[in-house]
């Protein structure tokens, strides 16, 4: 069993180097002298092959966990989040070899990576299935969700490609702050990740006593205690006060813990910003943008498209239908307004709003980008804030 | 009404922009699709007549134009998106936690979110998505649904209906994938065609004008799919009227057989016995997670169960003449059926209790001292009588009972009818006198839980004669001479089970699957029509689709391999 477990671990270990490599592989294809074609389609071509042997190697992660657990390993943050991150690597295997665009490999990949280190920062023991979860609508939703969803990132990866392409850089505007923006959230998680390894290192921990209601709960900090729990108190010695208190209308399960995670991804990746652009001297979508001469617009556009198009069925069906489906089996009501059940619906609007506006002159392009930012802005905050903040019955992990 | 005649013949409906027959632009039209602005057409409708575009005098005419517009849909979905945004910010009443300060919305919001909790409640927020207004919204959106499908599915399908392949040669030209070839010989034509072919096109030939078409039924996907939506929204009006939807819930004790709410009193359900199971915390595949945890998790919950129906000829509600129905574990995920009602495991009481015994003991004098004992009495907590009265000459009256006690701000209060956590007011009356002495006797759950015992998943059964040393005594006077002590109680097991019987589950489903069944039309196929016009040595080539032009593209490709035509160029104007 322990080996079974650890064989499944290595595996997605693995599969991260691999996606690692194959994303400098996709790095090649994109430098700019037009005599080596062939070297850079070779280079394409080793990337996508690396990228399918990682895919694999997480499969058989999967696979091997399922086998260690007895139930789908699609319970707890840490393992849905990097089902999500396969996902979108299987989601990006797939418009490859549909539209053949190496560029969207450097940016498709890095993103699934940082969906899998973000992953891997939350508990990764295998943890027992509560009755509620006891379902096969447990994997056959959550697997179709998540598909749904890592298809439309495809959308919010070409997008991004397609707003570093296409917005002047030349001077600062709205939209090359919002574009910093972005990039900026995207490093947050970087943060997120660089913090809880290096105090996971240092065997960091904190344990503070809080009132739940009536009850009194105690909780592990993990990082240094910026925000304490609500109420709460410091039992352990020698570490760090809190400077402050989470704010008590934050409600989902241990959100003090939670809150001060939040604010360290902000503090390590306001630094790591700061450096980047020390070293740049320069907007990071200025310092990526010569690197995509090559990309096309149309095709971005296209692909941004398509990929909203192949994957809102998608989501409709797991998120929304067979949601429904399990939520009549084990509640027997097929809606209740959770929050969770709520922003799956405002993911569907959205993209129902986004398909509807392709249908107007002026929509397409840049402006179909930015909404594909957004929708995926969208599908990050059901994910994580959802559970962080708002009580419902997922809030789990 | 109008018609208007193109030079190819074909007598239009008024507003068509451009000819359902040849697609020859339609002057005077242009400017409904935008057409007298651009280089290309507007190939959205087919540059069919709409009402809504056609027609602006009546009300009806206004308010049919206002529905149909894409834009106002647009809008409608936006404001609909915020609303179900703003109805998250705090928990909707319905899911106002159990140990939350109050569950009176009216105290729970201002108390735990300040002013902005109170605004939250005085808005009705609270309830948000069953607010007039939430209603309304999605109302209007169904209204959208309707007539934005109308508008344009019915001058949609006549024209793709009478198309001709020999085409005006604007139309060509103003396509976005466009070519000229000078020189094409007919061999090549024809090579070409059975290219399309080979690509399965449907190629229809008129006087050497060409039309090659695939997946026109991709056309008719957003109204399959809005047809999906509107059945969903008739399904939801329908299951707001009580014939189509029962909702109910009942506590039942083991060993208890009770009449099943919501079913006209004509089933009964016994419970023969509620089971928790929990995971072993020893088990060498979760230990790591559960002591992480460091509470008990549960692994089942399970009511046996047997339900029982009246036979037809027996009076209402009298528990004669009944008949096995079904005898079945209801566990969470797998509810019982049985004649359209559904039974779910929803809720449970491990200790619930049934009766607890009380000693009158002299007060002590100090903590621990031996005390003598009064005599005793005892509570049977499903049928509690008002006074007891003891052999020695000792009457104890109950003054208030709290079955389920709880404490807040505003003094003792029960949170249930069910004797959860019985709490008493006792006066006693010693024996020949008429002077009483208040106690305050009751809260074993609080007491359990202060000294660390789970009570959601341990039973308190084996633990009943000690629990009472714990429990709260209290002499509101500190005058008394004789106290209340509790010498013992028991428990019983409850299920908490959901009965539903929801008529309108059927149409849901079908909803949902014509919705599924058009959105996979409409998006996963698309309708890519190709026209080739002879000129004097050469061909016009031209090519539309409502998405993925990557794909057509290919199709032309592989369609002029090996032929002088030449690849159309993209003349897609970036609107920028």
């Amino acid at each position: 069993m322990d080996n079974l477990l650890s064989f499944s671990s290595t595996m997605l270990y693995s599969a991260f180097i691999l996606y690692l490599i194959a994303t400098f592989f996709f790095g090649f294809t994109i430098r700019d002298n037009k005599k080596d074609r062939q070297e850079k389609s070779k280079a394409g071509t080793i990337g996508i092959s690396i990228t399918i042997v990682g895919f694999i190697a997480q499969l058989t992660y999967f696979i091997t966990r399922w086998m260690a657990s007895g139930h789908a390993p699609v319970s707890n943050l840490f393992e849905f989040m990097t089902f999500f991150g396969m996902t979108i690597v299987l989601a990006f295997i797939v418009i490859y070899f549909i539209y053949r665009l190496t560029v969207l490999g450097l940016f498709a990949l890095p993103v699934a990576m940082i969906i899998i280190a973000y992953a891997s920062m939350f508990p990764t023991e295998i943890a027992p299935l509560v009755p509620s979860l006891k379902s096969h609508w447990l994997y056959i939703h959550v697997t179709t969700v998540s598909l749904g969803q890592g298809i439309l990132a495809i959308s919010f990866v070409t997008g991004v490609i397609y707003l570093i392409k296409n917005i002047d850089q030349s001077k600062r505007s709205k939209r090359t702050t919002w574009l910093e923006i972005i990039m900026y959230s995207l490093i947050l998680f970087i943060g997120f990740i660089v913090a809880t390894t290096a105090f996971n290192l240092m065997n960091y921990s904190a344990t503070f006593e809080y009132p739940v209601g009536n009850k009194t709960v105690q909780t592990e900090y993990t990082l240094p205690a910026i925000a304490g729990p609500t109420d709460g108190v410091l039992l352990s010695d020698g570490v760090m006060e809190p400077l402050f208190e989470t704010p008590g209308w934050m409600h989902g399960a241990d959100a003090g813990s939670k809150f001060n995670t939040l604010l360290w991804s902000f503090l390590v990746g306001t630094i790591i910003y700061g450096i980047i652009r020390l070293i740049l001297r320069k907007r990071i979508g200025a310092a990526i943008q010569p690197l995509l001469k090559n990309a096309k617009l149309d095709l971005l556009d296209e692909i941004t498209y398509r990929a909203v198009a192949i994957g809102f069925p998608v989501f409709t069906l797991g998120g929304l239908i067979f949601a429904a489906i399990w939520a009549q089996e084990a509640w027997g009501r097929f809606w209740g307004w959770d929050p969770k059940e709520v922003w799956a619906l405002i993911t569907w609007f959205f993209y129902a709003a986004f398909l509807h506006l392709r249908l107007s002159r002026g929509w397409h392009g840049e402006k179909s980008s930015w909404l594909a930012v957004g929708g995926f802005a969208i599908i990050m905050f059901n994910l994580i804030a959802v559970n962080l903040i708002l009580a419902g019955l997922h809030s789990y992990a | 009404m109008k018609s208007i005649k193109c030079e190819c013949g074909h007598v239009n409906p008024e507003g068509t922009v451009l000819c359902e027959a040849c697609g020859k632009p339609i002057e005077g039209n242009q400017h409904i699709d935008g057409n007298d602005k651009k280089k290309l057409l507007n190939m959205r409708y087919d540059g069919t007549a709409r009402r809504s575009q056609t027609y602006n005098k009546s009300i009806i005419d206004k308010i049919w134009s206002f529905f149909s517009s894409v834009k106002v849909g647009v809008w409608l979905i936006v404001l609909a998106l915020i609303a179900s945004a703003i109805g998250t910010i705090f928990p909707q009443q319905q899911y106002i936690p159990i140990d939350a300060i109050s569950r009176d919305p009216a105290i729970y919001y201002p108390e735990t979110y300040g002013i902005l909790g109170q605004i939250y409640y005085q808005l009705g927020l609270h309830n948000l998505f069953s607010s007039w207004w939430y209603l309304i919204l999605i109302a209007l959106i169904g209204v959208s649904l309707v007539i934005c499908s109308l508008d344009r599915f019915v001058p949609l399908y006549k024209a793709l209906k009478i198309q001709k392949a020999k085409r005006h040669k604007t139309f060509l030209s103003r396509q976005r994938l466009y070519s000229e070839s000078d020189e094409v010989s007919e061999k090549e034509k024809e090579q070409v065609i059975q290219n399309l072919k080979k690509q399965r096109y449907k190629v229809r030939i008129e006087d050497g004008h060409v039309l090659a078409e695939k997946g026109r039924f991709s056309r008719w996907g957003p109204y399959v799919n809005h047809i999906g939506l509107i059945i969903i929204l008739l399904a939801a009006l329908l299951r707001s009227t009580p014939m189509f939807y029962t909702n109910e819930y009942v506590w039942v004790r083991e060993g208890e057989q009770i009449v099943i709410p919501g079913t006209d009193r004509e089933y009964f359900i016994e419970n023969k016995g509620f089971i928790l199971d929990v995971y072993d915390e020893n088990d060498e595949r979760f230990k790591d997670a559960i002591q992480k945890e460091g509470r008990i998790i549960p692994s089942n919950f399970q009511t046996n169960a047997v339900v029982y129906k009246q036979s037809d000829d027996a009076v209402a509600g009298s528990e004669t003449d009944l008949e096995k129905v079904a005898e079945t574990e209801i566990r969470m995920n797998h509810p019982l059926e049985f004649d359209g009602y559904k039974l779910y495991q929803s809720g449970y009481q491990l200790n619930e209790f049934s009766q607890m015994t009380f000693e009158i003991q002299e007060m002590p004098e100090e903590e621990g001292a031996e005390v003598e004992s009064f005599g005793e009495f005892t509570i049977d907590l499903i049928n509690p009588q008002s006074e007891y009265e003891l052999d020695n000459g000792f009457t104890v009256v109950i003054d208030e009972y709290f079955p389920d006690y709880f404490l807040d701000s505003n003094g003792p209060n029960t949170e249930t009818q069910h004797p959860r956590n019985p709490t008493f007011i006792f006066n006693v009356y010693p024996p020949d006198t008429d002077k009483y002495e208040t106690s305050f006797v009751g809260d074993i759950i609080g007491a359990a839980d202060s000294i660390g015992i789970d009570t959601n998943s341990v039973e308190l059964k084996p633990m009943g004669e000690v629990l009472g040393m714990f429990a709260t005594n209290l002499d509101a006077t500190g005058e008394n001479e004789y106290q209340v002590a509790i010498k013992n109680m028991d428990f019983h097991r409850v299920s908490g089970l959901s009965v539903r019987k929801d008529s309108t589950l059927p149409i849901f489903g079908f909803g949902a699957f014509i919705f599924m069944f058009g959105v996979i039309q409409g998006m996963y196929w698309q309708h890519r029509r190709i026209w080739i016009q002879p000129t004097d040595k050469g061909i016009r080539l031209a090519a539309h689709t409502n998405k993925n032009w990557f794909g057509v593209k290919k199709d032309i490709e592989k369609v002029i391999e090996n032929t002088n035509v030449k690849m159309v160029e993209d003349q897609q104007e970036l609107d920028e």
